[in-house]
């Protein structure tokens, strides 16, 4: 790595210079070996393992145009529809950014939900990433606060009665319940005090919370390292320097993979941006072109995609229990479901991380749990009918079969040993 | 007690909730943003015929004119009745309250509408109003029933009736009174097609920029795709 | 770190093949270059969304004034705006027309040698498009105060010798009838003239130039 001082020029030699002066004052060189120079990665690490830098990218993504629509939007109750549709008309390439933003909310998701799917199969939740992962959780509960702020502030008719009955929601906590909503609201009705709190929250808290959470969670990945999809440890065998045998450097093999994954990523996102902002109804819904009226209800009301797995199992819970109403346990069943994932470090009971190793129990329930998820997310889009309300309680309680059930069928089932070694597959 | 219940549940859908829905066959209809006579022909129309009562508030006359290729003086002297310049919204100078009095509710305003209905409702919409002297306006629609609504273009389309034979109800059939209109079938479904195309436009004005655009943003990205993908395999090749 | 880092090559299960390193840094070149471009590219939306919108223009349309109640040795008020900008539109009697012609060693810019300030045809003693019409942006050329309007020939306290013209109160730029600026003041030039064209003999369009009508 060193070269002789005389081989150098006058520039290496001059920003050497500048380096260790920044050096003695700020930790710029470790940092930087530390998080991406000689950050070693599974060098079998797999499509799955790209979500997490695409969730980066799509994070700027939706900071950047995020701020440049806050400088044309109005958050006031005559204003605010208005002022959308100034944008999408009015200022110059308002248009763009909008799509980019909205249809980067739904591409969030889309990364996030495959990320945690990724960390699902290779058991990415386990000792020592136990941290990293609730972290992780709390990252995904900011990001839904943040959606579901955000979906207001169009002010639309979708937005205004989503905003209307998630509110509702809190309104099932016994008690408090009544007063809370008004507390959230600020009001009897969701009106443009709501919608300024909403305003602050999701262009100023949130994002700070978001930014802070996935730095925190960088910083605990790079201190335990990234798991490998067959469950081998690069750790164990290191050469003579301490690099290890099957990691990669972040450059140039973690670089190359990322940008170009980044590029195939964009032709996609851009694809929906230029060619299917709406996406049939499901990133920007009919509705929602419509200006928010307290009197009228849009005819299906629906949350936006990413969230109707969670409603569909709201309205699976139709049964009174222990003296408690529906709408009670609805809440129960929805907060839990949300909630659950953050319990799987101590749910696996396998000797075992990655799915190739575990056995067939384990490979049947995510399978089911991942099916389960999916329809969930359909029978919320589809208006309620006693047929979808069944199937709704079925795949209820499969998605929770998944988390209940698995410190039982990872315990009792076969698993073969780990590769010591990574594989290349 | 429990009857009355029973009845309302059932004559309040009849009366309300069933209101937008319908059974009507919708004729197809896709919009063509291409067609730029048809667009402007359908700015013309919506001028003469609808923007006394809608308004586009959130478009402007001078973007629509630029966008349709209708040159400013021409956009100012045939199609801006209000005064207005040509920078202004297209918003209209009915009094909202008088309005109110007149329709029971404002006219709403129509911007959005092809992107919070469809191009396809809308044109059958315009199509299947028809003679009800049980309604205020004296006309009903096929598709939104009980419109509070009168009948905007029934000089150009004529008098249009129930066309059911006796004794049948809801056969979805409407005639026209041959000779009551200005237009004959063939020319009031296009005039019908362009209006619609034109709320289509004013729904997303810059539509056709965003696809323009995006078939190049799509070519760059393949382009840079390619030497993404070189580079990646030329490193990889080290990864065994 | 050294070429053979740059390029690769050195990991443990290194290619029996050998590394061909132009070919890497001719492909580390030409995406970085594409990219580059790409970067470019992606940025002109947000560059390009902070010019005016459709909104600004339109209230930044010209306006249309009427004069015909202008009497000489006036300025037209309620003070209207273009642009968001105060316009001041004098009336000058023939008396100052003919003041304005004469040489003036007192003015720093007299023949309004500055090309920004005025269009083509307001480069004229008068700096104007008819000797008794002054139309000029209300606004000092020194930090853009607004000034008033002194328009009577008097001794006034900014200046014992007073012709008539504008004075700025923030501080104490004087300009003559014709928008000129007088030497030793703050302002460093005279003050704007915007296009504008005459519709008709009582009517004035701001924003606008026969050209662009």
């Amino acid at each position: 790595m060193e070269q002789t001082p005389q081989a150098k020029g006058t520039i290496p030699r001059l920003w050497g210079e500048l380096v260790d002066w920044f050096d003695d004052r700020f930790p710029a060189t470790e940092t930087w070996n530390y998080h991406l120079a000689k950050y070693y990665a599974p060098k079998n690490h797999n499509f799955w393992y790209l979500m997490g830098w695409l969730a980066m990218v799509i994070l700027a993504n939706q900071l950047i145009t995020g701020i440049w629509l806050t400088m044309s939007y109005v958050p006031s109750d005559e204003g605010a529809f208005a002022s959308v549709e100034y944008i999408m008309r009015d200022v110059e390439f308002g248009w763009l950014l909008r799509y980019l933003h909205s249809t980067g909310a739904s591409a969030f998701f889309v990364i996030v939900y495959f990320h945690m799917f990724r960390g699902l199969m290779y058991g990415s939740y386990r000792k020592p990433r136990e941290l990293l992962w609730l972290i992780g959780m709390a990252i995904y509960l900011a990001l839904m606060a943040e959606g579901f702020f955000g979906y207001l502030l169009p002010w639309g008719n979708m937005s205004y009665w989503a905003a209307q009955v998630i509110i509702s929601l809190f309104g099932a906590i016994p008690y408090i319940g009544p007063d809370l909503m008004e507390w959230i609201r600020g009001d009897f009705l969701v009106s443009e005090i709501t919608l300024n709190r909403f305003f602050a929250l999701h262009v100023v808290a949130l994002p700070l919370v978001l930014v802070g959470l996935v730095f925190v969670h960088l910083v605990a990945l790079h201190h335990v390292g990234s798991t490998a999809p067959d469950g081998a440890d690069i750790k164990k065998h290191k050469d003579a320097t301490g690099k290890p045998l099957d990691g990669i450097p972040f450059w140039p093999y973690t670089v190359t993979h990322d940008v170009h994954a980044t590029v195939v990523f964009l032709f996609i996102f851009c694809a929906a941006v230029f060619f299917a902002p709406e996406m049939g109804g499901y990133f920007l819904e009919r509705p929602n072109f419509e200006m928010a009226n307290p009197l009228k209800t849009p005819e299906h009301i629906v949350p936006v995609w990413y969230y109707t797995p969670f409603y569909a199992m709201l309205r699976a819970a139709t049964y009174p229990l222990f003296g408690m109403p529906a709408k009670f346990w609805g809440l129960v069943v929805m907060g839990g479901a949300i909630i659950i994932p953050a319990l799987l470090p101590w749910l696996d009971r396998s000797p075992v991380a990655s799915i190739r190793s575990k056995g067939l129990a384990s490979k049947w329930m995510l399978g089911l749990f991942v099916v389960s998820f999916v329809i969930l997310g359909y029978l919320g889009i589809t208006p309620p009918s006693p047929v979808a309300t069944a199937a709704a309680q079925v795949f209820t309680v499969l998605y929770f079969a998944y988390f209940v059930l698995m410190p039982w069928y990872t315990r009792v089932e076969k698993t073969k040993p780990p590769p010591d070694r990574v594989t290349m597959r | 007690m429990r009857v009355f219940l029973l009845l309302a549940l059932i004559a309040c859908p009849a009366a309300g909730a069933w209101a937008a829905a319908s059974d009507w066959p919708m004729e197809p209809m896709q919009p063509n943003l291409e067609d730029q006579p048809s667009l402007q022909r359908g700015f013309k129309l919506y001028a003469n015929y609808c923007l006394g009562c809608h308004s586009l508030q959130f478009q402007r006359y001078e973007r629509t004119a630029d966008d349709l290729g209708i040159p400013h003086d021409v956009a100012a002297d045939e199609l801006i009745f209000t005064g207005q310049k040509i920078g202004e919204l297209m918003t209209t100078a009915m009094d909202p309250e008088s309005a109110k009095a007149w329709f029971g509710a404002p006219p709403p305003d129509l911007t959005m509408v092809s992107r919070v209905r469809s191009p396809e409702w809308t044109y059958n919409y315009l199509k299947t109003f028809y003679l009800d002297e049980s309604r205020p306006f004296g006309v009903n629609n096929k598709v939104f029933e009980n419109v509070g609504m009168p009948h905007a273009l029934i000089d150009l389309q004529g008098v249009q009736r129930d066309a059911c034979p006796p004794g049948v109800e809801d056969c979805n059939q409407l005639a026209i009174d041959s000779g009551s209109g200005l237009l004959t079938a063939e020319q009031y479904d296009q005039a019908v097609f362009d209006l619609v195309n034109f709320l289509h436009y004013v729904g997303e004005p810059s539509r056709r920029d965003r696809e323009r655009l995006g078939i190049y943003v799509l070519g760059f990205l393949a382009f840079l795709g390619i030497f993404t993908y070189l580079l990646n395999r030329e490193f990889w090749k080290d990864v065994h | 770190m050294s070429t053979e880092t740059a390029v690769g090559g050195e990991t443990a299960s290194t290619a029996p093949n050998p590394v061909n390193r132009e070919r890497r840094y001719f492909l580390i070149g030409a995406t970085a270059t594409v990219g580059g471009i790409g970067a470019v590219g992606a940025a002109i939306p947000f560059v390009q969304s902070w010019m005016p919108s459709a909104k600004a223009r339109a209230a930044g349309a010209p306006v249309t004034l009427d004069i015909g109640k202008l009497r000489p040795g006036e300025m037209l008020g309620p003070i209207p705006a273009w642009r968001g900008k105060p316009v001041f539109v004098v009336r000058r009697s023939d008396e100052a027309v003919a003041h304005l012609e004469q040489a003036n060693s007192n003015l720093a810019d007299p023949d309004s040698n500055n090309s920004e300030m005025q269009p083509e045809y307001a480069r004229n003693a008068w700096r104007s498009r008819r000797p008794e019409i002054g139309i000029y942006l209300g606004l000092c050329t020194h930090l853009g105060c607004s000034p008033k309007f002194y328009g009577a020939v008097q001794p006034e306290s900014f200046d014992a010798n007073w012709q008539g013209g504008f004075f700025c109160p923030c501080h104490g730029s004087r300009f003559d009838l014709a928008g000129r600026v007088v030497k030793a003041v703050p302002a460093p030039d005279n003050l704007e003239v915007p296009p504008h064209r005459f519709a008709s003999e009582n009517t004035v369009v701001i924003g606008e130039d026969e050209e662009a009508a």
